[in-house]
């Protein structure tokens, strides 16, 4: 975020709630200012993305320098070429499309139910997908067969929730209906783990917490494609998306239909949510914290480009934590360390929400 | 003569209805918790004959002593019979005492994250301190539940009360979840332990034995004392802070007290059956219903209703998928799961 930003925003806010002040020449500086904003705010996390994957291919047990990454990425032969591309590459790569999709899944589905505590984690998606991936693994099902089986599970739960909270799908009952689907599939999952054996229960077990220990490059360029996709159809549904901003009445005055649009993203949340879990297991919290995040730097607008970037800044700095910064032998699965320090800032970001209302009441 | 039996008339009239009324209510609850455990008793794997089942209790020698019907009805059914009721009545009561405290509809210890602190600590008990014997796991169970129960505390006296139903089921989701993390965090080192935890962490009701309900039933007894002790400052707490001053009541004494019950009370109840969820959501619900909003009332029916409640799912999960069990934490959140959400939709939770 650069200073002219940080100049211009509150004179940006002030024009727009007094627009005959200086008639169009305010909305052409509005607008100039959201944009500048938004490319700032993109290019920053992309700089911050490429230290962070330099990083992530640089540290190890056989430590290189930066200089040595980008040589082995740009061809150079030699050892640094295959711990860069064979081993480190593929890792950091699946982390960051998973972050990228849960990030994305998140920030979607909170700014078309307008609530910030809609994210796929908490109303039962990723607790729908588990459970349906477990069920699958302990009727014996592999590869692409617990895939679908999650999709399938992640579908339910969304069909579950959108069905059940009724009436235009936003506020609280979403959320609270939310929270019972995902102590249901939680109930599931709990039955799948006990019909495994301890084996399958312990490499499900690890799964099921977020981990992105192997990570073949097939799944890395399914996770892609999807994100690919749903980033094509949300650009072709970037004007209806932005009317699901105002209230549905509004919405529909100037001809949009906001709950065909709302149906079409959690569609598309949960397909995105689906095909993460899938690969990686319900790295806990990503979805949740990358859209608040995203809306505090990128300001008014749309925050789904800013959030994508945010989740997969997130998981690839939690698996760098998770791989190099916990002590003991034991290395720990990525979704730990985002869980462990997701939950405390859902919480401060709950008490402290509502001090701010009480201070606005 | 005349007048009497005018003066009389409205004061005797209603007094039939009122007292079937009044009998009704008990003796049904009575019924319940008798047709449960009879259930409870008979039905498994092996379904045994209410006959028998009372031969094998009252006079075993006459079955012979090695009869697999003596084995079964009292070495396996009583026990978890009886730590079904145990949990059940705890959590019913857990329930009506967290959602007077909080004045929020959709309060449940399971909800709010207090048995994942139980759960948590329990982990961390066999895992890393090794702790083995069942009362010293309780008191490990009782401290996480403290943490758990006092953090939610602190985060629903910060929230405001009109928002607060929604805010507290997401704090509460939030808590399970980091707390879920940690306890996973300590069992992937240990096979062993998770071997152990997974089959605890469902809520089961197999396999656990008298000593433990009976080295936990005095604490459980203080929790329950605790709870109906509080039941006037309750009723007064559910019209406001200001107005309970008003009546000489202390509210927040009274929460203090009240989260003190509560953990006693969650903490005894997952040490005996695991984590359940729902419970003492579906107990106070059902009570609120048959009995109204007095608290006196409330606790003692929500008990009853927990206890039947845990009892019937745990023999219905005996028989749903033969040869095998379904846990009755599954069974519970199978049943609980849709009641929350017929609540939320029916708008009786207030500022949902």
């Amino acid at each position: 975020m650069s200073a002219t930003t940080a100049a211009t925003a509150p004179g940006a806010g002030q024009a727009r709630t007094a627009p005959s002040a200086s008639g169009p020449s305010a909305l052409a500086r509005v607008r100039r200012a959201d944009r500048l904003r938004a490319t700032t705010v993109v290019l920053v996390l992309g700089v911050l993305l490429a230290a962070l994957a330099v990083t992530a291919l640089a540290v190890g047990s056989v430590a290189l320098s930066p200089a040595e990454v980008l040589g082995a990425l740009a061809g150079e032969e030699g050892r640094a070429r295959f711990i860069v591309t064979g081993l480190r590459l593929p890792r950091l790569a699946l982390t960051l499309v998973v972050g990228g999709a849960l990030g994305l899944a998140g920030a979607l589905l909170q700014s078309v139910v307008r609530n910030p505590l809609a994210s796929p984690d908490i109303v039962g998606l990723t607790g729908g997908a588990s459970a349906a991936a477990v069920l699958a693994i302990a009727a014996g099902a592999t590869g692409r067969t617990v895939d679908l089986a999650a999709l399938g599970g992640a579908l339910a739960a969304a069909g579950a929730v959108f069905g059940l909270s009724g009436r235009g799908v936003t506020g609280t009952r979403f959320i609270v209906v939310g929270v019972a689907v995902a102590f249901l599939a939680n109930g599931f999952l709990g039955y799948g783990l006990t019909r495994a054996s301890l084996s399958e229960a312990q490499s499900a077990f690890f799964w099921l917490v977020g981990s992105v220990g192997t990570a073949p490059w097939g799944d890395v360029l399914r996770v892609a494609a999807v994100l690919a996709g749903v980033g094509v159809v949300l650009l072709a549904l970037r004007r209806p998306l932005a009317a699901t901003g105002l209230d549905d009445d509004s919405a529909r005055a100037i001809g949009a239909r906001p709950v065909a649009t709302r149906v079409t993203a959690i569609l598309l949340s949960s397909v995105l949510a689906a095909v993460a879990v899938a690969v990686a297991g319900p790295v806990a919290f990503v979805a949740f914290v990358s859209g608040p995040i995203a809306r505090r730097v990128r300001g008014r607008g749309s925050a789904l480009v800013t959030a994508t970037l945010v989740g997969g800044l997130v998981v690839v700095g939690a698996d760098l934590v998770a791989q190099h910064l916990v002590p003991g032998s034991l290395e720990p699965p990525v979704g730990l360390v985002t869980g462990v320090l997701g939950s405390p800032f859902l919480i401060w970001l709950l008490v402290r929400g509502e001090r701010r209302k009480e201070l606005s009441a | 003569m005349t007048p009497a039996s005018v003066r009389g008339r409205p004061v005797t009239a209603p007094a039939p209805g009122a007292a079937t009324r009044r009998w009704a209510v008990p003796l049904a609850l009575l019924g319940l918790v008798v047709v449960a455990v009879t259930i409870s008793l008979c039905v498994g794997a092996r379904t045994t004959g209410l006959p028998t089942v009372l031969t094998a209790l009252l006079d075993p020698a006459s079955l012979g002593r090695d009869s697999a019907d003596v084995v079964v009805v009292r070495d396996l059914r009583v026990p978890r019979t009886v730590v079904g009721l145990l949990a059940g009545a705890a959590l019913g009561l857990a329930g009506v005492v967290m959602q007077g405290v909080t004045r929020n509809p959709v309060a449940d210890p399971g909800l709010l994250g207090v048995n994942a602190g139980a759960a948590f600590a329990v982990v961390l008990a066999i895992s890393v301190v090794g702790v083995g014997s069942a009362v010293e796991l309780a008191g490990f169970a009782l401290l996480g539940a403290l943490a758990a129960a006092s953090l939610i505390a602190v985060i629903a006296t910060s929230a405001r009360a009109g928002a607060a139903p929604a805010i507290l089921v997401v704090a509460g989701a939030a808590v399970t979840a980091g707390l879920t993390s940690l306890t996973t965090l300590v069992l992937l080192g240990d096979p062993a332990a998770l071997d152990r935890y997974r089959l605890w962490t469902v809520g089961s009701l197999a396999g656990r034995d008298l000593d433990l309900a009976s080295s936990l039933a005095p604490l459980q007894l203080v929790g329950a004392v605790g709870a109906l002790a509080l039941a006037r400052a309750l009723d007064a707490l559910a019209l406001g802070d200001d107005v309970a001053r008003g009546l000489g009541f202390r509210p927040v004494p009274t929460r203090a007290a009240a989260v003190g019950a509560v953990v006693v009370l969650c903490g005894t109840a997952t040490a005996l059956a695991g984590p359940l969820v729902f419970v003492g959501l579906l107990g106070a619900h059902g009570a609120r219903a048959l009995v109204g909003g007095r608290h006196l009332r409330l606790l003692p029916v929500a008990a009853v209703l927990g206890a039947s409640l845990v009892v019937l799912a745990d023999s219905l999960g005996r028989v749903v998928v033969p040869p095998g069990e379904l846990e009755v934490g599954i069974v519970v959140a199978a049943v609980g799961a849709p009641l929350l959400i017929a609540l939320v939709r029916s708008g009786r939770a207030a500022g949902l």
